[in-house]
């Protein structure tokens, strides 16, 4: 039995310093909570086990989304990226998205020196093996190291370390990421304390030497050359990148692949666990797939000064010397050295429909959990959570209202509601056609949506609020005043359209309305009716973005009205169920255990039909009818 | 789903002079207002409460006169269920009343679950607490019976030819999404505007088929609307009367009370024909100054099929050849009758006229011909559907509401595609395209989306 003592008593204590972790501990104590951060190890601070890369379709929008709330990750890559770019620029608005390769160890500096920076943030290295359980609320953490620390809110967020093992061929060991030491104790706690617990999977390629590759083989993938950034903060561009390589396996790899089936522990049965089908391995793709000849792989350098390139595309869990063969079957890799060998982990998650929409868990008061422990894989969506869960632990502590995030509002938005409501069999990733209202759930609007809750809940400073209100003010006069002008038919005009391939004007027209012809811009416009005031780019993008798509986001506007009335009707939390009549057995399970908070929330639990939802209604109206009639 | 309009026939299915469509929520007087002409012209919205108005209900997309109607508006609270409540008192029969209800779909309004109005009435306080189980009860029966329904409908071909439909769907909205989710991915295609608009026009050309099939599948239920139409003196009673003589009348004159015509349902070698006549046209001495009368070219306009006779004993005259004119874009059959006199008609000219359509010459007074215009009839209805056994009919009104908006949908997806939209956009309607054909179905689970994208593509890094 270890001796403990008492450590310390905090507001917020958070188990974990991963991409989740580091959001939380920042939040909480931005918000004027004492807290504390505990992590295996110091050095592993926000560490990137997987890709060297943030951003990217969907995940690119919640790093802004992150940055318009509050949050750190998207300053800090912004100053830590080897490169930058913007995907999807030739479709529309809603699907534009940022991509940041990353330093991976800059990345780490960076963000523990922003954290040793935070006056409300303490930071140690200790393991945590159990949570203080008092009266159904936790009540503080025991370390492995006898450390006792009391808070009054506790954050769970473990990543893959919790029960973590890590297979290789046929090789498999107790292990976190990149052979970090594993948190068992903690895993087997949450077992004891009643959390229903699943096994996921995950895996990562090898990597290789770079002064090993033969480059000449593959094809150059540079940075933009436009400067980028995703906080809304950063006024710095990195315009010095580095450029990943694209290259792809060959009919030998798959033969080499095909050859050794027999010892992938995906096909071996010595992986069990449900993995992403997003992020499949290599031997997995060739297997499904077995009728594509070749497979992209992108060739990521994992930071300025550091040799290890990441081998994108080629996750796998093959033996060590399976790895090698397969490596040299690649153009460009031939002769390139293994510095690491890929492999796939198993961890331990929560069933994330034991949370409430806040992120607490409902089997324990002022639990909270957050990141790939919910189920969820990629930087993204824990860092995501990690926010959430960190502004919801420090408002209960500090009596200040809980923060959920709509569908509707944000992608951080959808991720929560997903995955309480309806749960997830597979680590989850965030896709854009999980969104619903993606038209609305833009990049470049992620702090117009966003940026008025972050200045309410205390993260956003009052200097960055002023200049966030003014450029919303720029937007609408600017929108007004198109939708004021007329533009006349002359000669300047009709060129100025005959120059884009238009058709002339017969009679003038609101500036507005030709804004909105497909061949028109913003640009264009302006010069045959400038602004009186200077606009900047991000200004003149709204305006264009807004005024382009008016009929698709109007559309989706009544839609989601419609959405809101259903969220507006709360379901009493103390409701019982089993008194409901009428209502189906699955219905009434999937109710039980979901818990949904609003008549929306329970329509989107898969089991529970329109007529159940119905019933559901009147039942609650003839509780309200009947509690004014005792009172 | 609470405090949208919905919508649903709350008369009893028959043959009712009248029938009732009624609508309730917050857009009830909007949805009616845009429907509605009153020979007033005076907004419905600007009338008072509890008021009744006479008029005609338009299809404001294609300017068609859909019914002439009795309308009561009655604002909330003082409705059975407090919401704005509009009703339309339009001519019973099957027909008419869909047509209408139809009508209400398309313009906005939803179609009522089992037990809505009802559930409202309940929600907005206007029902007391002891009926509250009561309620749910109904709910719940009314509901497993609508599945029922619905379930047996559903099986076989039509949902089959849905699911079709909405397989096509779902690969081009992977092949979309996996475009944005994974745009470096090279080895899966661009999805581009003439794929997209190839793939949408297919749907949009089978929802178009199915809803053919659906006023088909009504027509066996309900009756080919067939207009007796010729100049006074040729026939035209005789030939009713012998049609009706010989094939036993199904339901007699259900003549309204606003609007002169008499209906005769008879069954004509398998096809039920709906003798439409009005005392319009039947009376008037210049008939085509009479089809120049609305009414009249309104009932010329709703005929499936047109009886044209004319008199064998008199050469053609103008006004056949206007007659002709008027029809000629319509199914007819051309009856030659009185052939007992001596014949003046000029028959290669008849036949001229006719286009290709069947002329049948009869003598309505000798019992002549007329089992030869009944096989007219018959091969006209299912010349070129001799599948007719294989049709997919559609006849529940939700689904062929539901049918309408995706139709409208798809259209939204391809006329912006031909804008120069970006696909990503396009991507919205087809989306909800496919979500209402889901409906139809039951089925509109977004996970099946992400699915089809990892079944459908490699991917991952």
């Amino acid at each position: 039995m270890t001796t403990t003592y008492e450590a310390g008593s905090y507001d917020v204590i958070v188990i974990g310093a991963g991409h989740a972790g580091v959001e939380a501990a920042y939040a909480a104590a931005k918000m004027g909570a004492k807290t504390l951060m505990l992590t295996i190890s110091l050095d592993m601070i926000a560490f990137m086990p997987c890709n060297p890369s943030i951003g990217g379709p969907a995940k690119g929008i919640v790093v802004r989304e992150i940055d318009a709330l509050g949050g750190v990750m998207g300053r800090v890559i912004d100053k830590t990226h080897i490169q930058m770019r913007m995907l999807n620029t030739g479709k529309g608005p809603a699907v534009r998205a940022l991509r940041a390769q990353a330093d991976k160890v800059l990345y780490q500096r960076e963000m523990k020196r922003l954290l040793e920076e935070e006056e409300n943030l303490t930071i140690n290295q200790a393991m945590v093996d159990e949570l203080i359980i008092e009266d159904g609320t936790v009540t503080g953490v025991v370390t492995q190291t006898g450390g006792i620390y009391r808070a009054k809110s506790v954050i769970v967020t473990t990543g893959t370390y919790l029960r973590g093992e890590i297979i290789i061929g046929d090789v498999k060991y107790s292990s976190g990421p990149n052979n970090q030491r594993p948190s068992i104790k903690l895993a087997d706690n949450l077992r004891e304390l009643g959390f229903d617990i699943i096994r996921f999977k995950t895996g990562t390629p090898p990597r290789v030497n770079s002064k090993t590759i033969d480059y000449s083989k593959t094809e150059i993938q540079p940075g933009d050359d436009e400067p980028r950034a995703f906080s809304f903060e950063t006024t710095e561009f990195i315009m010095d990148q580095i450029p990943c390589w694209l290259t792809y396996t060959s009919a030998e790899t798959h033969d080499i692949i095909n050859n050794n089936l027999d010892k992938a522990p995906m096909f071996t049965g010595l992986i069990t666990a449900e993995g992403p089908r997003y992020c499949p391995s290599i031997e997995t793709k060739i297997v499904r797939f077995n009728d594509k000849p070749r497979h992209q792989l992108f060739l990521e350098p994992e930071g300025r000064d550091t040799q290890e390139v990441y081998v994108q595309g080629l996750s796998t869990s093959l033996p060590e010397n399976i790895q090698r063969e397969m490596l040299k079957s690649i153009p460009g890799l031939e002769n390139a050295e293994m510095m690491r060998a890929g492999y796939a982990i198993e961890y331990d998650s929560v069933v994330p429909t034991q949370l409430w929409p806040t992120l607490e868990t409902k089997l324990i008061k002022n639990l909270y959990t957050a990141g790939q422990i919910n189920g969820t894989s990629g930087y993204e969506e824990a860092a995501g959570q990690g926010l959430m869960a960190g502004i919801n632990a420090a408002a209960k502590v500090l009596g200040k209202e809980e923060l959920i995030l709509k569908r509707s509002e944000a992608y951080i938005g959808v991720l929560i509601d997903d995955l309480v409501t309806k749960g997830t069999n597979e680590p989850y990733r965030l896709l854009t056609s999980r969104a619903e209202y993606r038209l609305l759930l833009r990049h470049d609007n992620a702090d117009l949506r966003l940026t008025e809750i972050g200045y309410k809940i205390g993260l956003i400073s009052e200097e960055r609020y002023k200049k966030f209100t003014t450029k919303k003010e720029q937007i609408e006069n600017e929108i007004a005043r198109l939708r004021e002008v007329i533009i006349k038919p002359n000669e300047t005009t009709q060129s100025v359209i005959r120059s884009v391939g238009g058709t002339e004007l017969k009679d003038g027209i609101r500036a507005a309305d030709l804004l909105k012809r497909p061949e028109m811009n913003y640009e264009l416009v302006a010069s045959l009716t400038p602004s009186e005031i200077e606009l900047s780019n991000e200004v003149k993008e709204q305006v264009e973005i807004q005024l382009k798509y008016e009929g698709y986001i109007q559309k989706a506007l009544t839609q989601v009205e419609k959405l809101h009335k259903m969220e507006n009707k709360k379901i009493p939390e103390d409701i019982d169920y089993d008194d409901v009549p009428s209502i189906a057995t699955e219905a009434r399970e999937k109710l039980k255990e979901v818990r949904p908070l609003s008549i929306a929330q329970a329509s989107r639990i898969s089991g529970v039909n329109p007529a159940d939802i119905s019933i559901l209604l009147v039942y609650i109206e003839q509780g309200k009818i009947a509690r004014i009639g005792n009172e | 789903m609470e405090y949208d309009t919905i919508t649903a026939i709350s008369t009893p299915m028959g043959e009712g002079a009248i029938a009732i469509v009624r609508l309730s929520g917050d857009e009830a007087i909007q949805i009616a207002e845009n429907i509605f002409k009153s020979p007033s012209g005076k907004k419905l919205s600007e009338e008072k409460s509890h008021t009744i108005h006479y008029g005609h209900l338009i299809d404001p997309k294609t300017e068609e006169v859909i019914e002439e109607v009795m309308l009561s508006l009655m604002r909330g609270p003082k409705t059975f269920t407090r919401e704005d409540v509009v009703e339309i008192n339009c001519h019973g029969g099957i027909v008419s009343v869909n047509r209408v209800l139809q009508l209400v779909l398309r313009n906005g309004a939803r179609l009522a679950e089992p037990g809505e109005f009802t559930k409202r009435a309940f929600l907005n306080g206007r029902i007391d607490l002891s009926q509250a189980e009561a309620v749910m009860d109904l709910i719940r029966a009314k509901t497993d019976r609508a599945m029922n329904v619905a379930l047996g409908q559903m099986e076989g071909k039509l949902s089959r030819l849905i699911a079709q439909l909405r397989q096509a769907l779902i690969e081009t909205l992977a092949h979309v999404e996996v475009n944005i989710d994974y745009p470096e991915y090279d080895d899966v295609e661009e999805m581009t505007i003439p794929v997209l608009l190839e793939k949408c026009s297919w749907v949009r050309d089978e929802i178009d088929k199915l809803l053919q099939t659906s006023s088909q599948g009504k027509i066996l239920r309900e009756g080919l609307s067939t207009v007796i139409l010729g100049r006074p003196n040729v026939g035209k009673s005789s030939l009713l009367n012998s049609l009706v003589h010989e094939n036993k009348a199904i339901v007699t004159d259900i003549a309204g009370t606003t609007r002169d015509i008499i209906e005769e349902y008879v069954n004509v070698r398998g096809v039920p024909l709906r003798l439409v006549d009005t005392a319009g046209i039947r009376e008037t001495e210049d008939i085509v100054e009479r089809i120049g009368v609305e009414r009249s070219r309104q009932v010329l306009k709703e005929a499936d099929l047109i009886l044209l006779v004319l008199n064998s004993a008199e050469e053609l005259s103008e006004e056949d050849e206007r007659l002709f004119e008027t029809i000629q874009n319509m199914d007819f059959i051309v009856v030659v009758n009185k052939t007992d006199l001596p014949r003046k008609i000029n028959l290669d000219r008849v036949e001229q006229l006719a286009n290709g359509r069947p002329v049948v010459t009869t003598s309505l007074l000798q019992e002549q011909g007329v089992i030869e215009l009944e096989e007219a009839i018959a091969k006209t209805f299912f010349e070129g559907q001799v599948e007719a056994n294989d049709l997919t009919y559609v006849s529940n009104a939700r689904h062929i509401a539901l049918l309408h908006q995706a139709k409208d949908t798809i259209e939204d997806a391809i006329n912006a595609a031909n804008a120069g939209v970006p696909v990503d956009m396009i991507q919205i309607d087809v989306t909800k395209t496919w979500e209402l054909l889901g409906e139809i179905v039951g089925d509109t689970v977004q996970e099946s989306l992400i699915n089809q994208l990892f079944s459908q593509f490699c991917l991952g890094k």
